[in-house]
């Protein structure tokens, strides 16, 4: 679930109240979006791909809340880390959309089962 | 509905979407190509509402040449759906994908593969929804962002003429919508299971066309359920291809890849925890995981957990009507429900005649959504032209979460909401099912229905979700307890074996009570087999 916004980063532009498709989020007075409704959460994580500022940390705990500091998570280097790797923005060049790659290793996968069973070494009850 | 002292926003359109996921957006583009004027409203936001959002959909794709590859694909599909799947809607979708999806490279950048080969069918859900939306937006299609539909409006003849909702970023402002036609793509449910981007499909949209006539197929297949780290909605299932699994004592459990893959790891699970090692995926792919699936490696990462050298505890996620086929019953391949000026499109849609009794997660689904949303939103605009009169004289349709049958008291949703999960999640209520268990669920689902339908208010879109949840559940396990039999995705640990009289689709409906009937128009099915029952 979303667990925090960094205050320093955060440029209140609005995007993650936006497109928060559980709508957890509500302008804040002093202009930071607020945690409104953190249980409804889904972790889906796209309110951190949508934020061009990297302020946004969601934990990957769907069903529990856990305690998360600022200093932790901007010493962590995770901030922006969804971002980065779809080659959103200015990683564009750098991180290529290799998705079409998913049907490659399911083939290789049933083939490597295939194989697995034709050889069929017992391996049930190995340590 | 929540008060708002805002007076309500009252819009005309030709053609009204429920829903601004994948199908709904297809939907929309089609409509307006057609000419109408288009309305889409989405409970979330439209881009990243739904469960392909989040994800990756992989589309059913086969080139028209050589023109054996799309015979040998339906005749080998239409094997496998165990004679639930009809031949020319799968050729329809075939085509339609193959078709369409290209049309989408102005706003989506289709990977190219190590030959230079342009690849279609596998698309990043992130790029894809934002793709979509650019392209609804680019037709002129007004979208309404976190509006959720709460009741359809008919005119006085019974056909469908709008919808009426809130704005729930605007002060719950309520709006009503006049329709010359309406489609629902409101998804499918996954009983509130943490399948990745699942959380806000409640199962509105059968709700909604069951209020207005409309009847369900295939309600039983919702038992699929998909992998994830224990605690994660992360239900990629991909790397989990080349996993290996272990018992808690660390023995190597017996769970090849292969269809029967998730059945066998349930039965693991039923005797205690589950781990698992991604090692054996290949280093090649290992290396490129992050730009191949970027949110896959975001769970292991954050938890400090090297999934290639580590075991990590896995879940089973139910899948529901998502991954499962079930909804609302389509008379044609246009999403034409069996009421006037409703038509369903994606998994608002039972899938069963173009995926048969298995699940459609991978391929067909979203082959289905994007296909059955370009049809749905064409036969809407045809229909909507011919439907001269905007009518605002419309009577709303909604009832249990909005106008209770007597007298209005606070209803524990939380409860309700919970009750729901505890009767479709467990493997020995939903997967392994019998008669006798399908019974209990059946009484307890009883109980929460008449609890919201005879006392709940409008008061919150939370409470008008959850009876969608329970009429859903209420539909697929009444359907479940008729088929006595084990077909697809439908097990009964007492009628493990297919009966070849029940090759048929099942279909049901009903809201105080529920009914199941045979469809009379399934392939195989002989007259006299099947009672219904209520």
């Amino acid at each position: 679930m979303i667990e925090l916004i960094v205050a320093e980063r955060c440029t209140d532009c609005g995007a993650c109240i936006e497109v928060c498709p559980a709508n957890v989020l509500d302008p804040g007075r002093d202009g930071l979006p607020v945690l409104a409704r953190v249980e409804d959460c889904q972790t889906c994580f796209l309110c951190e791909l949508y934020c061009r500022a990297d302020a946004i940390y969601v934990a990957p705990d769907c069903d529990r809340r856990v305690a998360v500091s600022t200093e932790d998570v901007l010493a962590s280097g995770r901030l922006g880390q969804y971002r980065k790797h779809s080659g959103w923005d200015e990683w564009a060049e750098q991180f290529p959309n290799e998705q079409w790659l998913m049907e490659n290793v399911f083939r290789r996968a049933g083939e490597a089962a295939a194989q697995a069973k034709v050889t069929s070494a017992d391996v049930i009850r190995t340590k | 509905m929540v008060s708002s002292s805002l007076e309500e926003l009252s819009l005309m359109a030709d053609v009204l979407i429920v829903g601004g996921g994948m199908a709904g957006a297809w939907a929309a583009t089609s409509a307006a190509q057609a000419g109408a004027k288009v309305v889409l409203a989405d409970k979330g936001y439209c881009g990243t509402s739904g469960v392909t959002a989040a994800a990756g959909p992989g589309h059913w794709w086969v080139p028209p040449d050589p023109p054996a590859a799309r015979d040998t694909a339906v005749a080998s599909r239409i094997a496998a759906g165990l004679g639930l799947g009809e031949t020319e809607w799968m050729y329809r979708i075939l085509d339609q994908t193959w078709r369409t999806l290209p049309t989408l490279a102005r706003y989506y950048k289709f990977g190219v593969d190590d030959e230079g080969r342009v690849n279609y069918r596998a698309v990043r859900g992130p790029e894809y929804m934002r793709a979509l939306r650019q392209q609804v937006l680019d037709h002129g299609v007004t979208i309404l962002d976190h509006s959720p539909v709460l009741e359809l409006l008919a005119r006085s003849d019974g056909s469908i003429g709008g919808a009426g909702g809130q704005r729930r970023q605007v002060g719950g402002r309520a709006y009503r919508i006049a329709a010359g036609a309406v489609v629902l793509a409101a998804g499918g449910t996954s009983f509130l299971s943490h399948l990745l981007g699942s959380q806000t499909n409640t199962g509105d949209g059968y709700l909604m066309a069951a209020e207005a006539g409309a009847e369900m197929s295939g309600m039983e297949f919702t038992a699929a359920y998909t992998i994830a780290p224990a605690h994660s909605t992360m239900t990629r299932s991909m790397a989990y291809a080349f996993a290996t699994y272990y018992d808690v004592d660390g023995y190597e459990l017996d769970l090849p890849f292969g269809p029967e893959q998730t059945v066998r790891l349930a039965r693991a699970l039923q005797r205690g925890p589950v781990y698992c090692s991604l090692d054996r995926l290949p280093d090649d792919i290992k290396a490129r995981l992050h730009t191949i699936s970027p949110n896959v490696p975001l769970v292991f990462d954050r938890w400090g957990i090297d999934p290639y050298r580590d075991r990590f505890e896995v879940t089973l996620h139910n899948d529901g009507t998502i991954r499962g086929i079930g909804g609302v019953r389509v008379d044609d391949v246009n999403g034409a429900t069996s009421v006037p000026g409703l038509f369903v499109a994606g998994d608002n849609a039972s899938r069963e005649k173009v995926a048969g009794a298995i699940s459609g997660g991978g391929n067909v689904n979203s082959a289905w959504a994007l296909s059955s949303g370009v049809f749905a939103g064409a036969a809407a605009a045809r229909v909507a032209r011919s439907t001269k009169s905007r009518s605002t004289e419309l009577s709303p349709l909604g009832q249990a979460g909005l106008r209770p049958r007597g007298r209005p008291k606070d209803v524990d949703k939380a409860a309700a909401r919970d009750g729901v999960r505890a009767e479709m999640h467990p493997f020995d209520k939903n997967l392994f099912r019998t008669g006798a268990g399908l019974a209990a669920s059946s009484q307890t689902l009883e109980g929460f229905w008449n609890e919201v339908a005879n006392h709940g208010q409008a008061s919150s879109i939370a409470l008008r979700e959850t009876a969608a949840l329970l009429a859903t559940a209420r539909w697929s396990v009444a359907t479940a307890a008729v088929r006595n039999e084990s077909r697809g995705l439908h097990r009964r640990e007492d009628h493990p074996v297919q009966d070849a009289r029940l090759a048929g689709r099942l279909l049901s409906g009903g809201l105080d009570r529920v009914w199941v009937a045979l469809d009379r128009r399934s392939a195989g099915v002989q007259p006299g087999q099947l009672k219904a029952v209520s």
